[in-house]
């Protein structure tokens, strides 16, 4: 993929300040791990919705996070592109890391940090325009020079849509199906080359074939993408993630982040008990 | 765990795994008598009895199809996760290798009969210590299994070894009669089968056991002893 580091800001521009890398043992730098979070807890009001998630996304994987309505698994992924703070009265204390920076500090622009870390809604969300409109609005915005038809048919084709569109790319989005129209979505979202690429139960709307057609899509995806998805389908995370975190709500009834572990272990033999509960359905 | 798991829900499910333990119980305890039955015929050459454990063989694989086809259901309809699904799945792999020593009480039965034509080649001893040795460990294993008792399964790993030994004991003695009497040939070979295969159904108990251990523990292999460095 174009890799692609926080260009107008001062992101990684700067040397961090926040989380020097790590002396390995023969001395050479660690790379940063393209997404964590360090002791974050959120607040909408004075509702606590997390409470001290700690946890390290890994890079080119698919990262699930599980758990019941209300846990603040997506709260928890809004936080990787600052979508929580368009509501009204949020705070938030510990770090969220892009990249070893903190995309919560105070010269940090929140759109760039949207074009690095795109992401994917529940409902299918095209614009009312044509589907090389869609493609080609967020590069266009973002002063891309190259070739735009070329750039189109490679998001695309990325996103598994081409054959299905490539002879009326003017019809409009709107006319597409709904699992169309979440991978016109992807789609969308890859062709401003992010690094990153968040869902937030992205099939929940879809019927079983076009969420087939979804999860092979995130499967061939994280060769490029690093990807982190919500989803309520405990099958759709066994089937589709690398590893998976499980979020419940704790005593103060903010989210916490219970286990995270290879999705291949969580689902055959969790460690904590309140994994297991919740996995094979006695709670929840 | 079970026990701080809110009220109810899955109580169907959770009643059908039980139900799959419960039929796997009683397959069990099928495959058991057929073993002590088996050598009882061998030993009192009770010829009735050896044919009822042959028959009695078609019982314990009608009980491994129905356990069969009770996990696929569950697997399909109930897509059961983490200890559930390793349930499930022991509970499968296991009743294959009932079946299996079934099928083995069933060989020594039919050379129970082969023996009754002819007359004994010597008081059995170490053949029904083999036997009670493998049955214990098949009933061990099982409840390794029930009780959810890792300690239980090591205890089937180690007994093994006595039955490796006892089954080289069998194999030495026999081998001298059939040097010192080419005529004991027939009668000795029978023998041997049939502390062959007390000695493979104790291999199965230990399977079993494995089973029980990766149920509990979710570790594949955990009974085997580490192998040395190098």
């Amino acid at each position: 993929m174009m890799e692609s580091n926080l260009k107008t800001s001062q992101i990684s521009a700067r040397p961090s300040a926040i989380t020097p890398s790590a002396p390995s043992p023969n001395g050479e730098a660690q790379p940063h791990p393209i997404l964590a979070t360090r002791a974050v807890s959120f607040w909408y009001g004075r509702l606590m919705a997390l409470e001290d998630v700690t946890l390290t996304i890994p890079r080119n994987q698919v990262t699930a996070i599980i758990g019941p309505s209300g846990c603040g698994k997506s709260t928890y992924l809004r936080l990787f592109n600052r979508m929580n703070e368009l509501v009204r009265g949020t705070r938030v204390e510990g770090e969220v890391l892009y990249r070893g920076q903190n995309i919560f500090a105070r010269n940090v622009d929140p759109v760039e940090v949207r074009r690095q870390i795109g992401m994917v809604f529940q409902k299918p969300n095209p614009f009312p325009k044509s589907i090389y409109q869609n493609i080609a609005y967020g590069p266009k915005v973002n002063g891309y020079k190259g070739d735009m038809d070329e750039l189109v048919e490679r998001s695309l084709r990325q996103a598994a849509l081409w054959d299905e569109v490539k002879d009326d790319l003017k019809r409009s989005a709107l006319a597409l199906s709904g699992g169309q129209q979440q991978r016109l979505c992807i789609a969308r979202a890859i062709a401003v080359a992010p690094d990153v690429i968040l869902m937030d139960e992205p099939c929940s709307a879809l019927d079983p074939i076009a969420t087939t057609k979804i999860e092979d899509l995130i499967r061939e995806l994280r060769e490029r993408y690093t990807i982190v998805i919500v989803t309520h389908n405990m099958q759709q995370a066994a089937r589709i993630s690398d590893k998976t975190a499980y979020f419940l709500n704790n005593a103060n009834g903010a989210g916490e982040l219970i286990e995270f572990d290879e999705t291949q272990r969580v689902f055959t033999n969790p460690t904590d008990e309140r994994t297991e509960a919740y996995i094979t359905g006695r709670f929840g | 765990m079970r026990e701080m798991s809110i009220g109810a829900q899955r109580h169907e499910y959770t009643k059908n795994l039980e139900l799959a333990q419960d039929r796997l119980i009683i397959l069990a305890n099928l495959v058991e008598r057929s073993v002590r039955d088996c050598i009882e015929a061998v030993r009192t050459r009770d010829m009735d009895l050896a044919r009822a454990v042959i028959a009695n063989d078609d019982e314990i694989d009608t009980h491994e199809l129905a356990i069969q086809e009770h996990c696929i259901e569950l697997i399909a309809m109930q897509a059961p996760m983490a200890a559930d699904l390793r349930q499930i799945i022991s509970v499968l792999l296991i009743a294959s290798e009932l079946e299996r020593i079934g099928d083995y009480a069933e060989g020594i039965a039919k050379i129970g009969l082969q023996m009754g034509q002819e007359p004994p080649l010597k008081p059995l001893i170490d053949i029904p210590r083999m036997s009670d040795i493998s049955t214990g460990m098949l009933h061990t294993a099982m409840l390794s299994f029930t009780e959810r008792d890792v300690d239980r399964a090591f205890a089937v790993r180690h007994k093994d070894d006595e039955i490796d030994d006892l089954y080289q004991q069998v194999l030495r003695e026999l081998l001298s009669y059939m040097i010192e009497d080419p005529a004991s040939i027939r009668r000795a070979t029978y023998l041997i089968w049939i502390a062959h295969t007390l000695e493979r159904i104790a291999d199965r108990s230990v399977n079993i056991a494995e089973r029980a251990h990766y149920f509990v523990t979710g570790v594949q292999g955990g009974l085997n002893p580490p192998k040395s460095a190098g």
